[in-house]
C-alpha cells in the first residue's frame, strides 16, 4: 500500500501575509507544513501501518528549494518526499500547480494520493480534483473517516445533510477534512530520522512539463487589483462584572430577536 | 466576445434547488443574453423552479445512479460544450461544486477561479472578487486565453429573487464513458437530524471557538443557539481539534454566514474566521481577551469568561 500526500508550505499564518507587487503571495521568510496538510500525513501513516506495510510519500511544489515543511512530515514518519522547486513555477494558478504536482505523484505510481480539502493560504480548493482528473483517478473529497477494503477505498465524506457512505475504486485520490484525526508531534527520534530520509529535487523539466504550460506563462488567470476591504466599526465594548449577560439580553430585546 | 450565454451548474437536494443555484441564476439572467442549467439530476423534478429564476432550458443528465457527481457531470458537460459552447460556466461553492469544478477545468484546460464573493462582467472578460488575508483585502483577477471561463461562487454572494418565468424545457445531457474517474459510489446516504435552521440560512448564529475549553462544552453553544432559534457554528481551531465536524465551520475554509445576528463565543477571531462572518448584520462577542481582534469588529463586545456569561445568559433567556 503506497500513499502519497500532497503537502503544501505556507507562510505561517500567524503572521500577516502580504502580496508582492506582482500579486504573487511573499514566501520570503521561513515556510511552514499548512496544518491542514498534517491530517493527511496522519492518515496516510494510519492506512500503511494498517495495510502492513508500504510507503508514505509527501508530494510538494515550492519556491526556493524550501524544505521545512517536509522535514515536519518526514519527522511524523513519511519515508520520503518529493520537491518540485524551480523558478519557471512562480506565478501558476491551481491548473498549473496541478499539473506539476499530478506528474511528480505518477513517478511513484501509488495507490492512493491523499491531499486536504484546501490550502490555509490560498484556499482555491480545485487542485487535488484536478491532480486526480489529471491522472484518471476517481476521487472522493471531504472524507472524515477513510478504510481500505482489498482494492477499494471506502470513505465517510461530509455532505450538507450529514455524510455519505462512499465506496471507490483504487488507484483513487481522497481530500481528508480537518480534525478527522488526531495528528501525532514528532518525536526527537522521528526528527533526527527526518534528516537522512530521501528527498528528491526536481524541476519541471525533469517532470517532461512544457514550461510554458505552468507559471506566469501557462496561467490562466491574471490579478486585476488588490485594494484593502471596507473596515467594519467596532462599538460597545464592555468588562463583564457579573451582569454582562444582560447587556447582551438588552442587545439582543433591541434586535428584536427576543 | 462578449458574455452572452452562461451555464448555472445546479444543484438540488430532495427535489428542491439548493439556494445558492438560484442566487447564481439570478445574477446570471441580468448579465446574459442566454442563461441555461446543467443538473445532475431529473430534470423535470426541477424545470419549474430554475424556470422561475431565470433558465431558459436545463440540461439534465437524469438519475447517476448512485456516483458521486464531481466525475459524470464534469464529463456531460465537457462534451457538451464541443458542440456549443457558453462563455461562462458558473458553479456553488459546494462539496460538489468544486468537484465538478476541478474535473471540468482540466477536461477543458481552462483555469476555475474560485471563492468568488461578486462577479462583473468587463469587455468580453469575466472579474471575479474573492477575499485575501481572512477578508482584509479585496482580490479581483479576470481571465487570460479563451474561455469559456469557470468560476465558483460562495453562497451569499448575491440575492435570489425569482422572475417568474415559464419553466425551464428540459433537454437530455448524456454522460461519456469515464472509465476509472467515474469508480466512487455512494452506498448509503446519513441524515443527521438537525432541529433549527441550517448553518448558512439561519438568521441568528452562535459559534463557539477554543476558548470553550473542551469539547464537551460546546454543548453550552448548542443550548444558546437554540433557546434563540438559531444555529450553531465553530470556529476552525474546534474543527481541527475534532470537536465539532467540518460542516459546522464559519470561515475561508468553511462556510459564509450572513445571519442578522453573529453571537462569537471564547473566539479570538482570525483573520480565517472573520471573512466568513464579518458580513452579519450584529456581532456580540464574548472572549476574555481584551485585546482579541474579534472586538475590532463587534457591535457589542463582553470581555468576560464564556463559562461564566454563557450559563447566565442562558438562565435569563431560558426564564422569560
Amino acid at each position: 500500500m503506497n500513499v502519497a500526500v500532497c503537502v503544501k508550505q505556507i507562510p505561517d499564518p500567524a503572521t500577516p501575509g502580504s502580496l508582492g507587487s506582482d500579486h504573487t503571495l511573499n514566501r520570503d521568510s521561513k515556510l511552514i507544513l499548512d496544518d491542514s496538510d498534517a491530517y493527511g500525513v496522519e492518515m496516510a501513516l494510519r492506512l500503511v501501518e494498517a495495510a502492513g506495510g508500504g510507503e508514505v510519500t509527501l508530494v510538494s511544489m515550492a519556491p526556493n528549494s524550501e524544505v521545512s515543511g517536509l522535514r515536519t512530515g518526514l519527522a511524523m514518519g513519511a519515508h520520503k518526499a518529493i520537491l518540485v522547486s524551480d523558478p519557471v513555477l512562480k506565478g501558476s494558478d491551481a491548473l498549473g500547480t496541478a499539473k506539476v504536482l499530478a506528474a511528480a505523484i505518477k513517478r511513484g505510481n501509488p495507490d492512493l494520493v491523499i491531499a486536504a480539502t484546501e490550502s490555509t493560504d490560498g484556499y482555491t480548493g480545485t487542485t487535488p480534483v484536478q491532480i486526480a482528473e489529471l491522472l484518471g483517478f476517481p476521487s472522493v473529497t471531504f472524507a472524515k473517516k477513510v478504510t481500505i477494503e482489498g482494492s477499494s477505498v471506502k470513505v465517510e465524506r461530509q455532505t450538507e445533510a450529514g455524510y455519505d457512505d462512499v465506496a471507490c475504486s483504487l488507484p483513487a485520490l481522497i481530500t481528508v477534512t480537518a480534525g478527522v484525526v488526531e495528528v501525532r508531534y514528532p518525536s526527537f527520534k522521528g526528527i533526527m530520522a527526518a534528516k537522512g530520509k530521501p528527498l528528491e529535487e526536481l524541476k519541471v523539466a525533469d517532470l517532461g512539463i512544457d514550461a510554458g504550460s505552468v507559471g506566469w506563462a501557462g496561467a490562466g488567470q491574471q490579478i486585476a487589483s488588490v485594494t484593502a476591504a471596507e473596515a467594519r466599526q467596532g462599538g460597545e465594548i464592555i468588562e463583564d462584572d457579573g451582569e454582562g449577560h444582560l447587556k447582551i439580553v438588552a442587545f439582543l430585546e433591541q434586535l428584536k430577536v427576543i | 466576445m462578449p458574455i452572452s450565454k452562461i451555464w448555472v451548474v445546479a444543484e438540488a437536494a430532495d427535489g428542491k434547488v439548493t439556494t445558492s443555484t438560484l442566487e447564481l441564476l439570478t445574477w446570471a439572467r441580468a448579465t446574459g443574453a442566454t442563461v441555461e442549467a446543467v443538473i445532475a439530476d431529473d430534470g423535470a423534478k426541477v424545470a419549474a423552479e430554475l424556470g422561475a429564476f431565470g433558465a431558459t432550458t436545463v440540461h439534465a443528465t437524469g438519475d447517476l445512479g448512485g456516483s458521486l457527481p464531481g466525475a459524470p457531470t464534469a464529463g456531460a458537460i465537457a462534451a457538451a460544450v464541443a458542440g456549443g459552447a457558453p462563455d461562462l460556466i458558473l458553479l456553488s461553492q459546494s462539496y460538489d461544486g468544486r468537484d465538478i469544478a476541478g474535473r471540468l477545468s482540466v477536461k477543458l484546460d481552462r483555469t476555475v477561479l474560485t471563492n468568488a464573493v461578486g462577479l462583473e462582467v468587463e469587455g468580453d472578460n469575466v472579474v471575479a472578487e474573492h477575499a485575501a488575508f481572512g477578508g482584509a483585502k479585496i482580490v479581483k483577477a479576470t481571465f487570460t486565453g479563451p474561455g469559456p471561463y469557470i468560476v465558483v461562487v460562495r453562497p451569499k454572494s448575491f440575492t435570489a429573487e425569482s422572475a417568474g418565468a415559464a419553466a425551464a424545457a428540459v433537454s437530455a445531457l448524456s454522460v461519456p464513458d469515464l472509465g476509472a474517474t467515474n469508480g466512487a459510489t455512494v452506498t448509503q446516504r446519513h441524515v443527521e437530524e438537525h432541529t433549527g435552521p441550517k448553518l448558512d440560512e439561519a438568521s441568528l448564529v452562535v459559534s463557539g471557538g477554543r476558548g470553550l475549553g473542551e469539547a464537551a462544552k460546546y454543548s453550552m453553544i448548542e443550548d444558546l443557539a437554540k433557546a434563540l432559534r438559531g444555529a450553531p457554528g465553530a470556529s476552525r481551531a474546534i474543527v481541527d481539534a475534532g470537536w465539532v465536524p467540518y460542516a459546522y465551520q464559519v470561515g475561508q475554509t468553511g462556510k459564509t454566514v450572513k445571519p442578522d445576528v453573529y453571537i462569537a463565543c471564547g473566539i479570538s477571531g482570525a483573520t480565517q474566521h472573520m471573512v466568513g462572518m464579518k458580513g452579519a448584520k450584529n456581532i456580540i462577542a464574548i472572549n476574555k481577551d481584551k485585546e482579541a481582534p474579534i472586538f475590532g469588529i463587534a457591535d457589542l463586545g463582553i470581555v468576560g469568561d464564556v463559562h461564566k456569561v454563557l450559563p447566565k445568559l442562558l438562565e435569563a433567556l431560558q426564564s422569560r
